[in-house]
């Protein structure tokens, strides 16, 4: 009896949690201090809900990046697809808000079918597709909008709310929507042959070829679920700030790897989680307000900080035993 | 090769195959159809003025792609020349002009700084075997972040000094001292790749690292050395750009040039996994990025429409060129 309980004790290893969840053991590390150290100014619901609705944006763009990230691929056209929601939603607020919420979604899916169908049936290497999406999308939205901004209209109650809102007058609208799709696509990818055939293609596309999955579809599946929910960031962002500006989202997908690497994933696919990213991002938000309330750094630190952090905990993947995975 | 060629392969040797053709030259092909259009379409495309511009424009895409050709060649690729050039730009312009230091000095300096990046990036990957992306995503953001710092985001502005001069300095009055260093690049790349045995050294990285550690290639010197070379070209196009726009801003310079510069080296026909390195090939390619950017600007369309073009270019060249190495 003793010597089972003092087994089980034995299992608890340290170093090994730290391993499979540095993201999470840096989230609590940051918030512990960030509550230590500014404690009344960092820790209360407005402050804290604050961070979960800035972060959200990024998140769900994250999110969407770890599907396209799992399965071997990349994309780097989520920013301009952000700016291309977030127009559009402005543009239908003025007309009908149904189309305002739908129209953004659905242009959002159709650019990560194509998207997918370059990378998949073209077979033109993801960074290079997407680079060239990235561009094309952002070229299309100046020319469509004259790099002026469009704003939502004031009657466009639900767009605002999606961007402002609050549920039972605490929770942010949109931290409820990113916990949510985090917790559905961690159940998606857990629980479903959709998100096992992820892991699989990213792992070794053709071995999956041969045991007879359809590597080219789930691609463009998770493809389309990418441009999916950075429609939908792109739609909190406008209804956010009032407005749908053409520039938005530039560099957004370089925060949304950052955030997905952060988590664990590796970037040749097939290794990585959804928790991994979502603390990657609550990671980066951390970081942000911590520096907002030193007040002494200036926000340049944020990237600096941030790139430190990436290196670290790649490094702590690279000696925890992750050598192996990394080599090939 | 002591091949023996089946009916079908003799029989495709007589016959013009148009598809064959535009693979292997296509974008030498768009090359010339851009010069022949622009020359019967655009006023004032043959003046030798806009021959200059033209090569003026190109210079630091130019010069970064070369660096870019060898990482990619590696196997590698390298996102962080955008930072890297935001460095070199602030130090050499904070030495200068706030320390007071003579030019030749102050840009050895700053060059030399740029490199630790691209040592940095070097010994990450070779070493430690993390992917190059995420090492160059790292520098990425850091490094951009590192060059804001120096001045606290400040954009410095100079006139009316040797440094100034330096950009715009043309050799007897005609030729910018740009296009010479270009010149010089390029032909110490293709040096690089076709005639030494660092060249065959970075081709076989690229093409089999564990059959290049197996037969004696030192894998972790080679790898270090293409980033260190691309960081050098980075940081001399970073003085030049500099020096040319009298200002060093850590903000803007050289951001998503990165994207530009693998851009040209895809449309030159240089693989992304590696094993091949295509210098002549990515001359080409920036010269087409540049032509578009060009055509656009001298025939008043938008700007933005030469976005659109240039990335409908890319996939389709891409497309093109694809089917090359399956057959």
């Amino acid at each position: 009896m003793i010597n089972d309980v003092m087994y089980r004790f034995k299992k608890v290893n340290v170093w090994g949690f730290l391993k499979n969840n540095s993201a999470f053991a840096s989230v609590a590390l940051l918030f512990i201090f960030a509550s230590i150290r500014y404690k009344d100014s960092f820790f209360t619901y407005s402050y804290i809900g604050n961070l979960f609705r800035q972060v959200s944006m990024i998140g769900l763009v994250a999110i969407g990046m770890t599907f396209v990230i799992l399965a071997g691929a990349i994309d780097l056209s989520v920013g301009s697809t952000v700016a291309v929601a977030a127009v559009t939603t402005a543009y239908f607020s003025n007309i009908n808000i149904f189309l305002a919420l739908t129209v953004p979604i659905v242009l959002g899916v159709i650019i990560g079918i194509i998207n997918g169908f370059i990378v998949s049936k073209l077979e033109i290497p993801p960074f290079i597709a997407t680079l060239a999406m990235m561009m094309c999308l952002r070229g299309l939205i100046y020319i469509f909008t004259g790099i002026s901004t469009v704003s939502v209209n004031d009657n466009a109650i639900p767009i605002l709310f999606m961007g402002r809102g609050y549920i039972l007058s605490y929770i942010p609208f949109p931290a409820l929507i990113f916990i949510a799709v985090t917790i559905i696509v961690i159940f998606v990818s857990k629980m479903t042959s959709f998100g096992r055939n992820v892991y699989a293609v990213g792992g070794n596309e053709e071995a999956s070829i041969m045991m007879g999955l359809n590597a080219n579809r789930t691609k463009i599946i998770c493809y389309m679920i990418n441009g999916g929910l950075a429609a939908l960031a792109g739609i909190i962002l406008a209804g956010r700030l009032g407005a749908g500006q053409p520039v938005s989202g530039e560099g957004w997908e370089m925060d949304a790897i950052a955030a997905t690497a952060i988590g664990g994933a590796l970037l040749t696919g097939g290794v990585g989680n959804f928790s991994g990213t979502f603390f990657g991002v609550l990671i980066i938000g951390l970081i942000n307000s911590i520096i907002n309330l030193q007040g002494n750094l200036n926000s340049y630190w944020q990237k600096i900080i941030m790139g430190g952090l990436l290196l670290f905990v790649i490094m702590l993947q690279y000696f925890t035993g992750r050598k192996k995975i990394n080599k090939i | 090769m002591g091949r023996v060629l089946s009916k079908k392969e003799q029989g495709s040797h007589n016959n013009f195959d148009a598809f064959h053709f535009l693979q292997k030259y296509g974008s030498l092909l768009l090359f010339f159809t851009l010069i022949i259009a622009n020359v019967l379409f655009t006023n004032n495309f043959l003046k030798l003025s806009s021959l200059w511009n033209m090569l003026l424009q190109v210079f630091p895409v130019m010069l970064i792609s070369m660096g870019i050709t060898l990482v990619i060649a590696t196997g590698g690729i390298d996102i962080s020349v955008g930072s890297t050039m935001a460095l070199v730009s602030m130090v050499v312009t904070k030495l200068i002009i706030q320390q007071n230091m003579s030019i030749a000095p102050a840009i050895v300096i700053a060059i030399t700084i740029g490199l630790s990046y691209g040592m940095f990036n070097g010994f990450f990957i070779s070493k430690f075997k993390i992917q190059p992306i995420i090492v160059t995503l790292i520098l990425m953001i850091a490094g951009r972040g590192i060059a804001q710092v120096l001045n606290n985001g400040v954009i410095i502005s100079f006139y009316n000094n040797d440094f100034a001069n330096l950009g715009v300095y043309r050799i007897g009055g005609v030729v910018p001292v740009q296009t010479v260093i270009m010149l010089i690049v390029i032909t110490a790349t293709y040096f690089i790749v076709s005639k030494t045995v660092l060249g065959v050294y970075i081709e076989a990285v690229g093409d089999n690292k564990n059959a290049a550690v197996l037969s004696g290639i030192n894998e972790v010197l080679t790898i270090i050395f293409v980033y260190v070379f691309c960081s050098l070209l980075v940081g001399v196009a970073s003085v030049f750009e500099t020096s040319r726009l009298c200002s060093a801003d850590p903000n803007n310079i050289g951001k998503l040039i990165e994207l530009d510069c693998i851009a040209a080296v895809a449309v030159g026909g240089t693989k992304m996994t590696g094993g091949k390195s295509k210098v002549i090939g990515t001359v080409i390619g920036a010269l087409i990025m540049q032509l578009i950017t060009t055509t656009i600007n001298m025939n008043n369309i938008q700007y933005e429409f030469s976005l659109v073009i240039k990335s409908l270019l890319i996939v389709s060249v891409l497309y093109i060129q694809k089917e090359k190495g399956r057959r």
